[in-house]
Protein backbone atom coordinates (compact mmCIF):
# COMPACT_ATOMS: atom_id res chain seq x y z
CA UNK A 1 0.00 0.00 0.00
CA UNK A 2 1.35 3.73 -1.08
CA UNK A 3 0.27 6.14 1.52
CA UNK A 4 0.35 9.16 -1.06
CA UNK A 5 -2.48 7.47 -3.30
CA UNK A 6 -4.45 7.14 0.29
CA UNK A 7 -4.51 10.30 1.07
CA UNK A 8 -4.99 11.56 -2.21
CA UNK A 9 -8.50 9.99 -2.19
CA UNK A 10 -8.68 11.91 1.60
CA UNK A 11 -8.19 14.90 0.19
CA UNK A 12 -10.43 14.34 -2.78
CA UNK A 13 -13.12 13.95 -0.17
CA UNK A 14 -12.64 16.59 1.99
CA UNK A 15 -12.22 18.86 -1.02
CA UNK A 16 -15.60 18.00 -1.00
CA UNK A 17 -16.87 18.76 2.34
CA UNK A 18 -15.07 22.06 2.21
CA UNK A 19 -17.29 23.65 -0.12
CA UNK A 20 -20.58 21.60 0.67
CA UNK A 21 -22.72 22.75 3.43
CA UNK A 22 -25.58 19.94 2.69
CA UNK A 23 -22.89 17.03 2.69
CA UNK A 24 -21.61 18.50 6.41
CA UNK A 25 -25.23 19.03 7.82
CA UNK A 26 -25.53 15.50 6.01
CA UNK A 27 -23.31 14.29 8.89
CA UNK A 28 -24.81 16.13 11.69
CA UNK A 29 -27.96 16.33 10.77
CA UNK A 30 -29.84 13.10 11.71
CA UNK A 31 -27.20 12.16 14.66
CA UNK A 32 -28.41 15.44 16.27
CA UNK A 33 -32.27 14.90 15.59
CA UNK A 34 -31.85 11.31 17.16
CA UNK A 35 -30.47 12.27 20.16
CA UNK A 36 -33.12 15.25 20.72
CA UNK A 37 -36.02 13.01 20.15
CA UNK A 38 -34.60 9.84 21.74
CA UNK A 39 -32.85 12.65 24.54
CA UNK A 40 -36.74 13.77 25.51
CA UNK A 41 -38.09 10.04 25.06
CA UNK A 42 -35.72 9.02 27.37
CA UNK A 43 -36.36 11.53 29.74
CA UNK A 44 -39.90 11.01 29.92
CA UNK A 45 -39.65 7.22 30.39
CA UNK A 46 -37.39 8.15 33.03
CA UNK A 47 -39.90 10.03 35.24
CA UNK A 48 -42.49 6.93 35.23
CA UNK A 49 -40.50 4.04 35.16
CA UNK A 50 -37.62 4.60 37.79
CA UNK A 51 -37.44 1.01 38.93
CA UNK A 52 -35.37 0.79 35.81
CA UNK A 53 -31.59 1.25 36.55
CA UNK A 54 -29.52 4.03 34.59
CA UNK A 55 -32.60 4.62 31.94
CA UNK A 56 -31.08 8.01 30.84
CA UNK A 57 -27.34 6.31 30.35
CA UNK A 58 -28.39 3.19 28.79
CA UNK A 59 -30.62 4.57 26.33
CA UNK A 60 -28.44 7.76 25.13
CA UNK A 61 -25.43 5.71 26.09
CA UNK A 62 -26.80 3.17 23.20
CA UNK A 63 -27.59 5.78 20.89
CA UNK A 64 -24.45 7.76 20.76
CA UNK A 65 -22.87 4.13 20.18
CA UNK A 66 -25.31 3.22 17.46
CA UNK A 67 -24.72 6.47 15.72
CA UNK A 68 -20.70 5.75 15.70
CA UNK A 69 -21.62 2.36 13.93
CA UNK A 70 -24.05 3.88 11.29
CA UNK A 71 -21.52 6.69 10.92
CA UNK A 72 -18.51 4.29 10.65
CA UNK A 73 -21.13 1.99 7.77
CA UNK A 74 -21.55 5.25 5.80
CA UNK A 75 -18.27 7.12 5.61
CA UNK A 76 -17.58 3.88 3.60
CA UNK A 77 -20.89 3.29 1.91
CA UNK A 78 -20.98 7.33 0.84
CA UNK A 79 -17.62 7.60 -0.17
CA UNK A 80 -18.03 4.96 -2.67
CA UNK A 81 -21.22 6.64 -4.14
CA UNK A 82 -19.67 9.82 -3.95
CA UNK A 83 -16.90 8.30 -6.56
CA UNK A 84 -19.80 6.33 -8.45
CA UNK A 85 -22.12 9.63 -8.77
CA UNK A 86 -18.95 11.43 -9.81
CA UNK A 87 -18.54 8.79 -12.46
CA UNK A 88 -15.27 8.81 -11.32
CA UNK A 89 -14.84 4.98 -10.84
CA UNK A 90 -12.62 5.09 -13.97
CA UNK A 91 -10.07 7.71 -13.17
CA UNK A 92 -8.91 5.86 -10.37
CA UNK A 93 -8.97 2.33 -11.14
CA UNK A 94 -7.79 3.05 -14.21
CA UNK A 95 -4.78 4.58 -12.01
CA UNK A 96 -2.16 2.60 -9.83
CA UNK A 97 -4.36 2.56 -6.70
CA UNK A 98 -5.01 -0.62 -5.14
CA UNK A 99 -8.49 -2.04 -4.22
CA UNK A 100 -6.69 -2.18 -0.66
CA UNK A 101 -5.56 1.39 -0.86
CA UNK A 102 -9.47 2.75 -2.14
CA UNK A 103 -10.75 0.51 0.91
CA UNK A 104 -8.18 2.19 3.72
CA UNK A 105 -9.28 5.55 2.37
CA UNK A 106 -12.52 4.90 2.39
CA UNK A 107 -11.64 3.81 6.21
CA UNK A 108 -9.98 6.74 6.90
CA UNK A 109 -13.35 9.06 5.80
CA UNK A 110 -15.01 7.27 8.46
CA UNK A 111 -12.98 7.68 11.27
CA UNK A 112 -12.89 11.36 10.75
CA UNK A 113 -16.67 11.02 10.20
CA UNK A 114 -17.05 8.86 13.13
CA UNK A 115 -14.66 11.44 15.31
CA UNK A 116 -16.80 14.55 14.00
CA UNK A 117 -20.11 13.26 15.09
CA UNK A 118 -19.00 11.65 18.47
CA UNK A 119 -17.77 15.21 19.68
CA UNK A 120 -20.41 16.94 18.69
CA UNK A 121 -23.26 14.03 20.04
CA UNK A 122 -21.08 13.76 23.25
CA UNK A 123 -21.45 17.90 23.12
CA UNK A 124 -24.58 18.07 22.88
CA UNK A 125 -25.98 15.22 25.56
CA UNK A 126 -23.92 17.02 28.37
CA UNK A 127 -25.57 20.56 27.20
CA UNK A 128 -28.89 19.16 26.57
CA UNK A 129 -29.36 15.85 28.68
CA UNK A 130 -26.16 16.47 31.43
CA UNK A 131 -25.28 13.26 30.05
CA UNK A 132 -21.68 12.77 30.23
CA UNK A 133 -21.26 9.41 27.73
CA UNK A 134 -17.73 9.38 29.62
CA UNK A 135 -19.33 7.26 32.45
CA UNK A 136 -19.22 4.24 30.39
CA UNK A 137 -15.66 4.43 31.60
CA UNK A 138 -12.52 3.05 29.85
CA UNK A 139 -14.44 0.37 28.34
CA UNK A 140 -15.63 3.24 25.69
CA UNK A 141 -12.32 2.84 23.93
CA UNK A 142 -12.74 -0.90 22.52
CA UNK A 143 -16.38 -0.21 22.62
CA UNK A 144 -16.12 2.49 19.89
CA UNK A 145 -12.96 0.57 18.28
CA UNK A 146 -15.28 -2.18 18.03
CA UNK A 147 -18.14 -0.73 16.63
CA UNK A 148 -16.00 1.19 13.82
CA UNK A 149 -14.94 -2.06 12.71
CA UNK A 150 -18.38 -3.56 12.37
CA UNK A 151 -19.69 -0.08 10.91
CA UNK A 152 -17.10 -0.98 8.41
CA UNK A 153 -17.88 -4.92 7.90
CA UNK A 154 -21.56 -3.70 6.90
CA UNK A 155 -19.93 -0.52 4.97
CA UNK A 156 -17.67 -2.74 2.92
CA UNK A 157 -20.58 -5.32 2.17
CA UNK A 158 -23.15 -2.63 1.08
CA UNK A 159 -20.13 -1.22 -0.65
CA UNK A 160 -19.92 -4.36 -2.36
CA UNK A 161 -23.77 -4.96 -3.02
CA UNK A 162 -24.21 -1.25 -4.88
CA UNK A 163 -20.79 -2.48 -6.98
CA UNK A 164 -22.82 -5.24 -7.96
CA UNK A 165 -26.30 -4.45 -8.73
CA UNK A 166 -25.32 -0.92 -9.60
CA UNK A 167 -27.40 2.77 -9.05
CA UNK A 168 -30.83 0.46 -8.00
CA UNK A 169 -28.89 -0.92 -5.19
CA UNK A 170 -28.28 2.67 -4.01
CA UNK A 171 -31.21 2.83 -0.92
CA UNK A 172 -28.95 0.16 0.99
CA UNK A 173 -26.28 2.40 1.82
CA UNK A 174 -29.27 3.89 4.22
CA UNK A 175 -31.25 0.65 4.60
CA UNK A 176 -28.74 -1.74 5.03
CA UNK A 177 -27.34 -1.34 8.80
CA UNK A 178 -30.97 -0.84 9.97
CA UNK A 179 -30.95 -4.61 8.86
CA UNK A 180 -28.73 -5.48 11.72
CA UNK A 181 -30.34 -3.03 14.15
CA UNK A 182 -32.41 -5.25 15.55
CA UNK A 183 -29.91 -8.16 16.69
CA UNK A 184 -27.36 -5.60 18.03
CA UNK A 185 -29.94 -5.38 20.64
CA UNK A 186 -28.92 -1.72 21.04
CA UNK A 187 -31.55 -0.73 23.44
CA UNK A 188 -32.70 -3.83 24.91
CA UNK A 189 -30.92 -7.18 26.32
CA UNK A 190 -30.68 -9.84 24.13
CA UNK A 191 -32.36 -12.03 26.01
CA UNK A 192 -35.76 -10.19 24.90
CA UNK A 193 -34.98 -11.52 21.39
CA UNK A 194 -36.44 -15.16 20.58
CA UNK A 195 -34.44 -18.20 21.01
CA UNK A 196 -33.54 -18.23 17.50
CA UNK A 197 -33.05 -14.61 17.06
CA UNK A 198 -30.50 -14.66 20.04
CA UNK A 199 -28.90 -17.32 17.89
CA UNK A 200 -28.27 -14.82 14.94
CA UNK A 201 -27.84 -12.39 17.22
CA UNK A 202 -24.79 -13.68 19.00
CA UNK A 203 -22.44 -13.53 16.00
CA UNK A 204 -23.08 -10.22 15.80
CA UNK A 205 -20.39 -8.34 16.79
CA UNK A 206 -22.11 -4.96 17.66
CA UNK A 207 -24.74 -7.66 20.09
CA UNK A 208 -21.87 -7.93 22.13
CA UNK A 209 -20.93 -4.51 22.67
CA UNK A 210 -24.41 -3.00 23.65
CA UNK A 211 -24.23 -6.37 26.16
CA UNK A 212 -20.98 -4.99 27.00
CA UNK A 213 -22.29 -1.77 27.95
CA UNK A 214 -25.40 -2.82 29.75
CA UNK A 215 -22.91 -5.08 31.76
CA UNK A 216 -20.35 -2.10 32.53
CA UNK A 217 -23.30 0.44 33.39
CA UNK A 218 -25.42 -2.17 35.69
CA UNK A 219 -22.53 -3.97 37.54
CA UNK A 220 -19.48 -1.77 37.23
CA UNK A 221 -17.56 -5.77 35.85
CA UNK A 222 -15.59 -5.76 33.30
CA UNK A 223 -17.28 -7.06 29.99
CA UNK A 224 -14.07 -9.28 28.97
CA UNK A 225 -15.88 -12.16 27.32
CA UNK A 226 -17.93 -9.86 24.89
CA UNK A 227 -15.12 -7.89 24.11
CA UNK A 228 -13.47 -11.03 23.27
CA UNK A 229 -16.51 -12.44 21.35
CA UNK A 230 -16.79 -9.19 19.16
CA UNK A 231 -12.89 -8.95 18.81
CA UNK A 232 -12.99 -11.78 17.11
CA UNK A 233 -16.07 -11.83 15.43
CA UNK A 234 -14.90 -9.10 13.93
CA UNK A 235 -11.65 -9.96 12.72
CA UNK A 236 -13.17 -12.79 11.15
CA UNK A 237 -15.99 -11.03 9.62
CA UNK A 238 -14.31 -7.71 8.27
CA UNK A 239 -11.33 -10.96 6.38
CA UNK A 240 -14.54 -12.31 4.84
CA UNK A 241 -16.02 -9.17 3.71
CA UNK A 242 -12.94 -7.72 2.31
CA UNK A 243 -12.36 -11.06 0.47
CA UNK A 244 -16.07 -10.58 -0.72
CA UNK A 245 -15.22 -7.17 -2.19
CA UNK A 246 -12.28 -8.38 -4.08
CA UNK A 247 -14.13 -11.14 -5.45
CA UNK A 248 -17.15 -9.19 -6.57
CA UNK A 249 -14.53 -6.46 -8.05
CA UNK A 250 -13.31 -9.50 -10.11
CA UNK A 251 -16.49 -10.17 -11.01
CA UNK A 252 -17.35 -6.51 -12.18
CA UNK A 253 -14.31 -6.77 -14.11
CA UNK A 254 -15.22 -9.70 -15.66
CA UNK A 255 -18.52 -8.60 -16.83
CA UNK A 256 -17.82 -4.76 -17.70
CA UNK A 257 -19.57 -3.68 -14.92
CA UNK A 258 -16.82 -1.62 -13.13
CA UNK A 259 -16.98 1.01 -15.54
CA UNK A 260 -20.90 1.18 -16.08
CA UNK A 261 -21.78 1.27 -12.14
CA UNK A 262 -22.67 4.87 -12.57
CA UNK A 263 -24.79 4.51 -15.11
CA UNK B 1 10.41 6.47 -33.94
CA UNK B 2 12.32 3.62 -34.46
CA UNK B 3 10.42 0.66 -35.61
CA UNK B 4 12.98 -2.02 -34.49
CA UNK B 5 12.37 -0.95 -30.53
CA UNK B 6 10.90 -3.59 -28.67
CA UNK B 7 7.29 -2.43 -28.38
CA UNK B 8 5.93 -0.54 -25.67
CA UNK B 9 2.26 -2.79 -26.00
CA UNK B 10 2.00 -5.59 -27.30
CA UNK B 11 -1.60 -7.20 -27.54
CA UNK B 12 -1.62 -11.05 -28.30
CA UNK B 13 -5.39 -12.87 -29.83
CA UNK B 14 -6.81 -10.34 -27.38
CA UNK B 15 -10.83 -11.63 -26.73
CA UNK B 16 -13.42 -10.29 -24.62
CA UNK B 17 -16.75 -12.41 -24.31
CA UNK B 18 -19.98 -10.70 -22.42
CA UNK B 19 -21.91 -14.53 -22.18
CA UNK B 20 -22.40 -15.83 -25.62
CA UNK B 21 -21.45 -12.26 -27.33
CA UNK B 22 -18.02 -11.74 -28.55
CA UNK B 23 -17.43 -8.17 -28.23
CA UNK B 24 -13.44 -8.39 -29.21
CA UNK B 25 -12.30 -11.76 -31.24
CA UNK B 26 -8.68 -12.21 -31.27
CA UNK B 27 -7.13 -9.00 -31.72
CA UNK B 28 -3.71 -9.15 -31.91
CA UNK B 29 -1.16 -5.84 -32.57
CA UNK B 30 1.40 -3.92 -31.45
CA UNK B 31 2.46 -0.41 -30.34
CA UNK B 32 6.07 1.13 -30.76
CA UNK B 33 7.59 3.49 -28.64
CA UNK B 34 6.48 7.18 -29.90
CA UNK B 35 3.97 6.26 -32.03
CA UNK B 36 0.74 7.23 -32.42
CA UNK B 37 -1.45 4.62 -33.42
CA UNK B 38 -5.38 4.97 -34.65
CA UNK B 39 -7.90 3.09 -33.56
CA UNK B 40 -10.98 2.85 -35.83
CA UNK B 41 -14.17 1.15 -36.20
CA UNK B 42 -17.92 1.78 -36.22
CA UNK B 43 -19.88 1.66 -33.55
CA UNK B 44 -20.16 -1.32 -31.18
CA UNK B 45 -16.50 -2.13 -32.90
CA UNK B 46 -15.73 -3.04 -30.04
CA UNK B 47 -12.57 -0.10 -29.43
CA UNK B 48 -13.62 0.83 -26.09
CA UNK B 49 -13.71 -2.50 -24.63
CA UNK B 50 -10.02 -2.77 -26.17
CA UNK B 51 -9.07 -0.10 -24.41
CA UNK B 52 -10.47 -0.91 -20.76
CA UNK B 53 -9.04 -4.14 -21.02
CA UNK B 54 -5.55 -1.96 -22.20
CA UNK B 55 -6.67 -0.33 -18.79
CA UNK B 56 -7.19 -3.43 -16.65
CA UNK B 57 -10.72 -2.17 -15.91
CA UNK B 58 -12.69 -5.03 -17.77
CA UNK B 59 -10.50 -8.57 -17.28
CA UNK B 60 -10.15 -10.34 -21.16
CA UNK B 61 -11.34 -13.40 -21.35
CA UNK B 62 -8.46 -15.02 -23.69
CA UNK B 63 -5.42 -13.58 -25.15
CA UNK B 64 -2.48 -11.51 -23.67
CA UNK B 65 -1.24 -8.03 -22.59
CA UNK B 66 1.91 -6.96 -21.89
CA UNK B 67 2.96 -3.03 -21.59
CA UNK B 68 6.61 -2.01 -21.49
CA UNK B 69 7.69 -5.71 -21.80
CA UNK B 70 5.62 -6.75 -18.57
CA UNK B 71 1.72 -8.30 -18.12
CA UNK B 72 -0.66 -6.08 -17.58
CA UNK B 73 -2.48 -8.37 -15.07
CA UNK B 74 0.67 -9.48 -12.58
CA UNK B 75 2.51 -5.79 -12.88
CA UNK B 76 -0.62 -3.75 -12.89
CA UNK B 77 0.34 -0.89 -10.40
CA UNK B 78 4.00 -0.71 -12.13
CA UNK B 79 2.18 0.01 -15.68
CA UNK B 80 -0.63 1.92 -14.33
CA UNK B 81 1.89 3.96 -13.23
CA UNK B 82 3.19 4.94 -16.52
CA UNK B 83 0.08 5.36 -18.34
CA UNK B 84 -3.07 7.36 -18.64
CA UNK B 85 -6.33 8.28 -20.67
CA UNK B 86 -8.88 10.25 -21.83
CA UNK B 87 -12.06 9.94 -22.66
CA UNK B 88 -14.41 12.31 -24.07
CA UNK B 89 -17.12 9.80 -21.98
CA UNK B 90 -15.14 10.20 -18.42
CA UNK B 91 -16.22 13.36 -16.51
CA UNK B 92 -13.87 14.69 -13.36
CA UNK B 93 -15.75 15.17 -9.73
CA UNK B 94 -17.70 18.01 -10.76
CA UNK B 95 -17.85 19.49 -7.43
CA UNK B 96 -13.98 20.10 -6.89
CA UNK B 97 -12.10 22.88 -8.52
CA UNK B 98 -10.28 22.32 -11.69
CA UNK B 99 -7.11 22.63 -9.97
CA UNK B 100 -8.45 20.64 -6.84
CA UNK B 101 -8.93 17.86 -9.33
CA UNK B 102 -5.51 18.16 -10.89
CA UNK B 103 -4.06 18.19 -7.40
CA UNK B 104 -6.38 14.86 -6.25
CA UNK B 105 -4.30 13.38 -9.73
CA UNK B 106 -0.67 14.73 -9.22
CA UNK B 107 -1.06 12.92 -5.30
CA UNK B 108 -3.18 9.75 -6.64
CA UNK B 109 0.22 9.23 -9.03
CA UNK B 110 3.19 10.24 -6.34
CA UNK B 111 4.13 13.48 -8.20
CA UNK B 112 6.81 15.64 -7.07
CA UNK B 113 6.95 19.47 -7.37
CA UNK B 114 3.12 19.17 -7.79
CA UNK B 115 2.21 22.90 -8.16
CA UNK B 116 5.14 23.48 -10.64
CA UNK B 117 4.05 20.51 -13.05
CA UNK B 118 0.43 21.43 -12.61
CA UNK B 119 0.62 25.16 -13.63
CA UNK B 120 2.88 23.49 -16.86
CA UNK B 121 -0.07 22.22 -17.66
CA UNK B 122 -2.46 24.50 -17.39
CA UNK B 123 -0.46 27.10 -19.26
CA UNK B 124 0.08 24.19 -22.59
CA UNK B 125 -3.55 23.32 -21.79
CA UNK B 126 -4.52 27.11 -21.77
CA UNK B 127 -7.01 26.62 -18.80
CA UNK B 128 -5.59 29.54 -16.95
CA UNK B 129 -8.72 31.68 -17.33
CA UNK B 130 -10.47 28.32 -15.69
CA UNK B 131 -8.35 26.71 -13.61
CA UNK B 132 -10.16 28.17 -10.31
CA UNK B 133 -13.60 27.22 -11.78
CA UNK B 134 -15.74 24.71 -10.19
CA UNK B 135 -15.69 21.60 -12.68
CA UNK B 136 -19.74 21.87 -12.57
CA UNK B 137 -19.50 24.50 -14.33
CA UNK B 138 -17.10 23.66 -17.24
CA UNK B 139 -18.50 24.20 -20.41
CA UNK B 140 -17.88 20.74 -22.41
CA UNK B 141 -14.63 21.79 -24.47
CA UNK B 142 -13.12 22.91 -20.87
CA UNK B 143 -14.03 19.67 -19.55
CA UNK B 144 -12.09 17.49 -22.19
CA UNK B 145 -8.95 20.04 -21.65
CA UNK B 146 -9.87 18.94 -18.57
CA UNK B 147 -9.69 15.09 -19.11
CA UNK B 148 -6.24 16.01 -21.25
CA UNK B 149 -4.84 17.75 -18.57
CA UNK B 150 -5.06 15.29 -15.73
CA UNK B 151 -4.05 12.64 -18.70
CA UNK B 152 -0.66 14.26 -19.43
CA UNK B 153 -0.27 16.12 -16.22
CA UNK B 154 1.25 12.44 -14.60
CA UNK B 155 3.86 12.12 -17.69
CA UNK B 156 2.67 8.91 -18.91
CA UNK B 157 4.70 7.16 -22.13
CA UNK B 158 1.14 5.62 -23.05
CA UNK B 159 -1.64 7.60 -23.51
CA UNK B 160 -5.23 6.09 -24.11
CA UNK B 161 -7.46 8.87 -25.84
CA UNK B 162 -10.56 7.68 -26.62
CA UNK B 163 -12.54 10.57 -28.71
CA UNK B 164 -10.17 13.14 -27.32
CA UNK B 165 -11.51 16.25 -29.38
CA UNK B 166 -14.99 15.36 -30.05
CA UNK B 167 -16.39 18.48 -28.23
CA UNK B 168 -13.85 20.93 -28.81
CA UNK B 169 -13.76 23.61 -31.42
CA UNK B 170 -11.88 23.43 -34.20
CA UNK B 171 -9.66 26.19 -32.81
CA UNK B 172 -9.29 24.17 -29.29
CA UNK B 173 -8.91 20.71 -31.34
CA UNK B 174 -5.76 22.13 -33.69
CA UNK B 175 -4.18 23.33 -30.52
CA UNK B 176 -4.92 19.92 -29.14
CA UNK B 177 -3.79 17.97 -31.72
CA UNK B 178 -0.68 19.90 -31.80
CA UNK B 179 0.25 19.64 -28.46
CA UNK B 180 -0.15 15.67 -28.56
CA UNK B 181 2.32 15.76 -31.39
CA UNK B 182 4.92 17.90 -29.32
CA UNK B 183 4.40 15.44 -26.05
CA UNK B 184 4.74 13.16 -28.81
CA UNK B 185 8.19 14.27 -30.33
CA UNK B 186 9.32 15.95 -27.26
CA UNK B 187 9.04 12.93 -24.66
CA UNK B 188 8.57 10.01 -26.69
CA UNK B 189 4.84 9.60 -25.84
CA UNK B 190 2.82 6.35 -27.59
CA UNK B 191 -0.62 7.27 -28.47
CA UNK B 192 -3.57 5.13 -28.97
CA UNK B 193 -6.35 7.44 -30.30
CA UNK B 194 -9.78 6.61 -31.09
CA UNK B 195 -11.63 9.23 -33.26
CA UNK B 196 -14.15 9.27 -35.66
CA UNK B 197 -13.09 12.23 -37.77
CA UNK B 198 -11.38 10.76 -40.29
CA UNK B 199 -9.39 13.58 -41.88
CA UNK B 200 -7.92 13.64 -38.45
CA UNK B 201 -6.90 10.09 -38.13
CA UNK B 202 -5.29 10.70 -41.20
CA UNK B 203 -3.19 13.89 -39.53
CA UNK B 204 -2.37 12.10 -36.37
CA UNK B 205 -1.93 8.39 -37.11
CA UNK B 206 1.35 6.74 -37.59
CA UNK B 207 -0.38 3.80 -38.14
CA UNK B 208 -4.26 2.80 -38.10
CA UNK B 209 -5.74 -0.45 -36.58
CA UNK B 210 -9.10 -1.06 -37.79
CA UNK B 211 -11.81 -3.24 -35.44
CA UNK B 212 -15.09 -4.31 -37.67
CA UNK B 213 -17.59 -6.24 -34.74
CA UNK B 214 -14.46 -7.07 -32.47
CA UNK B 215 -12.14 -8.73 -35.49
CA UNK B 216 -8.87 -6.66 -36.72
CA UNK B 217 -9.90 -6.33 -40.73
CA UNK B 218 -7.35 -4.03 -41.40
CA UNK B 219 -3.84 -2.31 -40.26
CA UNK B 220 -1.01 -0.13 -41.69
CA UNK B 221 -0.66 3.40 -42.50
CA UNK B 222 -3.47 5.42 -43.34
CA UNK B 223 -2.76 5.00 -46.99
CA UNK B 224 -2.19 1.38 -46.62
CA UNK B 225 -5.18 0.93 -45.62
CA UNK B 226 -7.24 3.43 -48.17
CA UNK B 227 -4.82 1.30 -51.23
CA UNK B 228 -6.12 -1.98 -49.74
CA UNK B 229 -9.56 -1.50 -49.69
CA UNK B 230 -9.55 0.42 -53.15
CA UNK B 231 -10.74 3.53 -52.09
CA UNK B 232 -10.05 7.68 -51.72
CA UNK B 233 -10.09 8.07 -48.65
CA UNK B 234 -9.75 6.91 -45.31
CA UNK B 235 -13.50 8.08 -44.88
CA UNK B 236 -14.49 6.05 -47.72
CA UNK B 237 -13.01 2.87 -45.81
CA UNK B 238 -14.80 3.63 -43.19
CA UNK B 239 -18.02 3.47 -44.74
CA UNK B 240 -17.42 0.59 -46.73
CA UNK B 241 -16.79 -1.21 -43.26
CA UNK B 242 -19.62 0.53 -41.74
CA UNK B 243 -22.25 -0.46 -44.17
CA UNK B 244 -20.60 -4.04 -44.60
CA UNK B 245 -21.09 -4.67 -40.35
CA UNK B 246 -24.47 -3.14 -40.55
CA UNK B 247 -25.92 -5.31 -43.52
CA UNK B 248 -24.21 -8.55 -42.17
CA UNK B 249 -25.55 -7.73 -38.25
CA UNK B 250 -28.91 -7.37 -40.15
CA UNK B 251 -28.87 -10.77 -42.16
N1 LIG C 1 -20.41 -4.91 -20.08
C1 LIG C 1 -20.92 -5.32 -21.24
N2 LIG C 1 -21.84 -6.31 -21.27
C2 LIG C 1 -22.35 -6.75 -22.44
N3 LIG C 1 -22.02 -6.25 -23.65
C3 LIG C 1 -21.11 -5.26 -23.69
C4 LIG C 1 -20.52 -4.73 -22.49
N4 LIG C 1 -19.65 -3.76 -22.85
C5 LIG C 1 -19.70 -3.67 -24.20
N5 LIG C 1 -20.58 -4.56 -24.70
C6 LIG C 1 -20.89 -4.78 -26.11
O1 LIG C 1 -19.69 -4.96 -26.81
C7 LIG C 1 -19.74 -4.36 -28.10
C8 LIG C 1 -18.56 -3.43 -28.28
O2 LIG C 1 -18.77 -2.30 -27.46
P1 LIG C 1 -17.73 -1.11 -27.40
O3 LIG C 1 -18.26 -0.12 -26.41
O4 LIG C 1 -16.39 -1.66 -27.13
O5 LIG C 1 -17.79 -0.53 -28.88
P2 LIG C 1 -17.09 0.76 -29.49
O6 LIG C 1 -16.33 0.31 -30.68
O7 LIG C 1 -16.35 1.50 -28.47
O8 LIG C 1 -18.37 1.59 -29.95
P3 LIG C 1 -18.62 3.19 -29.97
O9 LIG C 1 -17.93 3.74 -31.15
O10 LIG C 1 -20.11 3.24 -30.12
O11 LIG C 1 -18.16 3.74 -28.67
C9 LIG C 1 -21.10 -3.65 -28.18
O12 LIG C 1 -21.99 -4.45 -28.91
C10 LIG C 1 -21.54 -3.56 -26.74
O13 LIG C 1 -22.95 -3.60 -26.61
Amino acid sequence: MKLHRIMALIFRHLYLYRRSLPRIMEIFYWPFLDLVIWGFITLYLARYQPQVPGFVTFFLGALILWDILFRAQQGITITFLEELWARNLMNLFASPLKPSEFLAATMAMSVLKVVAVSIVMGICALVFYSYNVLVIGLWLGPFVLNLVITGWIIGVFTTSLIMRFGQEAEVLAWSMVFLFQPISCVFYPIEVLPAWLQGVAWVNPAAHIFEGMRVVLTTGQAPLSHLAWSVGLNGLLLIAVVGWFYRTMAYCKDQGLLVRVGE
Amino acid sequence: MSSIASPVLKVSQLTKRFGNFTAVDGVSFEMRPGEILGLLGPNGAGKTTTIQMLLGLVTPTSGSIEVFGLDLLMHREAILQQVNFSSTYISMPQSLTVEENLWVVARLYGLSDIAQQIDNVVCKLEMKEFRQKVTRKLSSGQMTRLGLAKAILTKPRILFLDEPTASLDPDVAYMIRALLKDEQRSSGLSILYTSHNMREMEEMSDRIIFLQRGRLVAEGTAQAIVDRFGQTDLEEVFLKLARESTVSLSS
